[in-house]
């Protein structure tokens, strides 16, 4: 298994998801001004302030010569892991649907919230309709944190409502912990192909019981499991 | 020479007519405009700490740990395995009482140049901050804008804000404290300091360019009182990009990774003037600079603008001629700026140059170390010269006593400002998760732990420093400040290594001020001394005073130490139905200079004497009773004394207890001071009841219902933990 992780000028998290994915296999920094992605299996999009998000969470980071890489290689069906300000990248570059916002508070806000799964983390991208193994009964809660300003999922009713009927949302925060004012509570989302998946969520920051919890190592996990 | 005229232009940049006549006589000649301007700054309080360098000289300062110490731009102690952990703290009050956001930022941005200045990179922030009280608009404003400030700049750089303390006192209304201090890993062979070296090597400026802002901040904010009209001192506070200090952060630290400079230095107050001068001096060489060379964010500034700047986000390094072009290039690979903007010499001399002609030729000596050094007047006030103002009623009941206590700002959970702080980024930060309890940041935690995997252990940090008791004797409350941090540091199973300090005083030309001074410095060394931890660092921010006097006295105190594994530790909330509760440690629980003795307005002069050695030892036995899982959980008693501490027990679980603290009545304690009494040296433990009587602990109670419950002789205490986890979680903005 080789990841590759995109580093931007302003990226803040790249190390931590290197070595989340270092834990599932092998893994390298991408420098954003490289067109050419070379031997990956799965890329990150990891979190940070990308360009300083001067303009707009995503909105410059989208245009980099990683990202034209990034999007050919989404197409092409690879594994595409957008965390945070990776989240925001994919909506603004069309890769995911929907947009971030705000908070509702308008503050930045970091906390660990549950994560209720919809379907099993095994259904990340070509995984569909495998699952992970303990995850047989009822829909699946997962202790991550967050941490962002703008992480305030938002898109038109008619978008959600398609997205939810072709099973798209992939996490919610547990009743009562949207920390954000998300729409129907959505933590995350993947393309219609099942291949790019975004959260909010930091599951690099839970693949260690020492730093709060190891639930986020699942989600490597299974894109590992998928590729391997 | 002529003595100078009343409207000079030397005393409108603060030096005083004596200051000027020596400055003309080491320069041979009046200075200049631009040398004025560049001595004005380095000869200020905040550059030259002309009253208190004096002082500090009574500050242990070796160790066999040391890597680093005080000279540089910031100190260092060995972690084993190559490693050396640096950390430093830093204040930016004044900015941050005339714009709390950008002053806070900036606070943030410039202690994390500090620490990657030499070599290391920036793991951890913690902040030391301190407001007026809550009930006033202007306390709400600062508090808001500060805690944004930091959260706006450590966020977005990507450096965790794992810890820090919040006081709400009237006496910091006008003047608040902003203290940030940060802490770094740096592998010792990658270690620059800042004295350049190297007769033609060439000096070159990295990061943003140099514009308007800040002009005068060292000596026009720093180092005056505040009063009214500061509003119009805005644009002497810089304005922080952290976008641009991450590029040069990870530029610097790549430049040295790869060996291309020969020292470094980053740029603050005073801007290019100080960080040439200190580098020179510390080198012994002299350095010209052309100002014609320096990247503007204007075109028409003027040389001594351009020398005295305080933009942020900019270092200097030396550099081998034959390395500057690598050095360009890597600077051009993280899109940050680069020039080539002076040379070393062995003349001695700052020279500033435009176009190759010299506008500015100081010997360095004159300019860093030439500045005079004054004897402070102390003398002792008679009486409590703050305020006294009772908020809670003589004949309240313990139980409303002890939620009054709870919900008090100063003591209450910080949540509401550590939840706006990226605590986790970097995956160092170890966080408790409690059984029963929220999966939150533990609030109560007595020090921040951060695992250190390149080294094998882990270290622990804690920031204290409580002004109302310091002021009520500086000399005792500083010296608890710095057990308080050690106590911390045990709950974590952790041993101090090395000790920074931010010394926020009042006016020193003043006799309390000075007294408050020259005793809380004393506090410090005797602390240091006994406890065997050197001052590896620190800063001096004086004339904090506003229209009613001076601040509270703040040494705020920084501690880093050391533990084995992180994965062991206790939290600090009560952990299992059944356990013992114990005190441990020479608590000896006194109402002066207490939290209680604040809420009822009987505030005056006196703490009693700690016993620095009583509570080194019962440090040492939780230390180890801690490293041997002996302990379900381990909690310091501070403000709010007993009560409070196994409330705030109680709380991170949902556990409650009972407790019976007879025994320390029959010590002579009246019920109140048994309850709410402070003091140095307590230890709330919990555990079984056999292991805990083994250390030495006195058993009071057991952990059990969902009930905190205190009997104390004939008084007795029963509030649920729900309504105590109420008045604890109630400070919002």
């Amino acid at each position: 298994m080789r990841w590759g992780v995109v580093q931007f000028p302003g990226s803040c998290d790249e190390r931590d998801a290197l070595h989340a994915c270092g834990l599932t296999g092998e893994a390298r920094l991408i420098w954003h001004e490289d067109r050419d992605l070379g031997q990956v299996d799965a890329i990150v999009v990891p979190g940070g302030f990308s360009y300083g998000d001067y303009l707009r969470a995503g909105a410059i980071a989208r245009f980099s010569p990683a990202m034209e890489a990034v999007t050919e290689f989404a197409a092409a069906g690879g594994p595409v892991l957008g965390i945070c300000n990776g989240f925001q990248v994919l909506c603004e570059a069309g890769l995911l649907p929907g947009a971030l916002l705000r908070n509702e508070e308008l503050r930045f806000i970091c906390r660990q919230v549950d994560l209720i799964v919809e379907g099993s983390v095994g259904e990340f991208g070509p995984l569909s309709g495998t699952k992970v193994a303990d995850s047989s009964e009822g829909s699946e809660t997962l202790s991550i944190p967050v941490k962002h300003g703008e992480g305030r999922y938002w898109a038109p009713d008619d978008v959600l409502d398609e997205i939810e009927a072709k099973g798209q949302v992939a996490y919610r925060y547990a009743p009562g912990q949207n920390p954000n004012g998300s729409v129907r509570d959505i933590a995350g989302v993947r393309n219609e192909a099942g291949n790019v998946l975004g959260l909010m969520p930091h599951p690099e920051h839970a693949v260690d019981a020492l730093t709060g919890s190891m639930d986020g190592l699942r989600i490597f996990e299974a894109v590992a499991g998928a590729r391997a | 020479m002529s003595a100078p005229a009343a409207s000079s232009p030397h005393r409108e940049l603060g030096l005083t007519d004596a200051e000027f006549e020596l400055i003309c006589e080491k320069l041979g000649r009046e200075p200049n405009g631009v040398e004025l301007a560049m001595f004005s700054l380095l000869w200020s309080e905040h550059c030259a700490y002309k009253h208190s360098r004096k002082l500090l000289r009574r500050l242990p300062t070796e160790g066999e740990r040391v890597v680093m110490g005080p000279g540089e731009n910031a100190g260092a102690v060995d972690i084993g395995e190559g490693y050396a952990v640096a950390f430093k703290v830093e204040s930016h009050n004044h900015p941050s009482a005339v714009e709390p956001f950008q002053g806070a930022a900036t606070g943030v941005g410039g202690i994390l140049r500090d620490i990657f200045a030499i070599g290391a990179r920036p793991i951890a922030i913690l902040d030391s901050l301190r407001f007026g009280e809550l009930d006033s608009e202007r306390s709400r404003f600062l508090l808001d804008g500060a805690v944004r400030g930091i959260g706006h700049y450590g966020n977005s750089i990507g450096v965790p804000t794992v810890g820090g303390e919040i006081y709400f006192e009237a006496p910091y209304e006008h003047n608040c404290l902003v203290n940030a201090m940060c802490v770094g890993l740096a592998r010792q062979d990658e270690m620059v300091r800042a004295a350049a070296a190297g007769v033609g090597n060439a000096v070159v400026l990295m990061g943003a360019s140099t514009g308007r802002d800040g002009i005068g901040g060292a000596s026009v904010l720093a180092s005056a009182e505040l009063g009214d009209g500061d509003e119009a001192k805005r644009p002497t506070v810089q304005i922080g990009d952290p976008f641009e200090e991450a590029k040069v952060l990870e530029c610097c630290l790549e430049l040295l990774e790869k060996g291309l400079l020969v020292s470094l230095q980053d740029l603050g107050a005073a801007g290019l003037t100080s960080s040439a001068g200190e580098m020179a001096s510390a080198g012994g060489v002299g350095i010209d600079i052309d100002v014609a060379k320096v990247p503007l964010r204007e075109v028409d500034m003027e040389p001594f603008e351009i020398m005295v700047s305080e933009s942020q986000e900019r270092m200097l390094a030396v550099v081998e001629p034959a390395k500057v072009d690598a050095v360009l290039a890597l600077c051009e690979k993280w899109q940050t700026g680069a020039a080539e903007i002076g040379v070393v010499t062995d003349s001695g001399r700052i020279r500033v140059l435009r176009n190759g002609d010299v506008v500015g030729d100081m010997p360095v000596e004159a300019l860093v170390d030439g500045c005079p050094l004054y004897d402070l007047s102390p003398a002792e006030p008679e009486e409590w010269i703050y305020d006294n103002r009772a908020t809670l009623a003589g004949e309240a009941s313990t139980e409303e006593a002890l939620l009054a206590l709870l919900a008090s700002p100063s003591i209450a959970s910080k949540r509401w400002a550590f939840e706006q702080y990226d605590s986790l980024v970097g995956s160092r930060t170890a966080r408790r998760r409690v059984e029963g309890g929220e999966a939150a940041a533990d609030d109560a935690a007595d020090a921040a732990v951060l695992a250190i995997p390149e080294a094998g252990n882990a270290i622990a940090i804690a920031i204290d420093g409580n002004g109302r008791r310091v002021a009520c004797d500086p000399y005792a409350g500083t010296i608890e400040a710095v057990l308080e941090c050690t106590q911390n540091l045990a709950c974590a199973g952790a041993e101090p290594l090395g000790l920074t300090n931010c010394l926020n005083f009042g006016n020193p030309e003043k006799p309390t001020p000075a007294w408050q001074l020259d005793r809380a410095i004393s506090g410090l060394a005797e602390a240091c001394e006994a406890l065997g931890g050197p001052v590896v660092g620190g800063n001096v921010s004086l004339y904090n005073e506003g229209p009613e006097g001076p601040i509270y006295p703040t040494p705020v105190v920084g501690v880093v130490g050391e533990l084995p594994d992180p994965g062991v530790l206790p939290g600090g909330a009560f952990a299992r139905e059944g356990d013992a509760i114990a005190l441990l440690g020479p608590f000896k629980p006194s109402l002066a200079g207490s939290e209680l003795a604040k809420q009822r307005g009987e505030l005056r002069m006196g703490l009693p004497q700690p016993d620095i050695d009583a509570v080194a030892a019962a440090c040492a036995t939780v230390r180890g009773a801690v490293r041997a899982g002996k302990l379900a959980s381990v909690h310091d008693i501070s403000d709010g004394g007993l009560a409070c501490a196994l409330a705030e027990s109680a709380i991170g679980s949902g556990l409650g207890c009972r407790v019976d603290l007879s025994p320390l009545l029959e010590r002579g304690c009246s019920v109140e001071e048994a309850l709410f009494g402070e003091g140095s040296g307590g230890f709330v433990l919990s555990g079984q009841r056999t292991e805990l009587e083994l250390l030495g602990a006195l058993v009071l109670g057991e952990v059990g219902g969902n009930a905190v419950e205190i009997g104390a002789g004939e008084a007795s205490v029963s509030i649920a933990v729900e309504d105590a986890r109420s008045a604890w979680l109630s400070l919002s903005v």
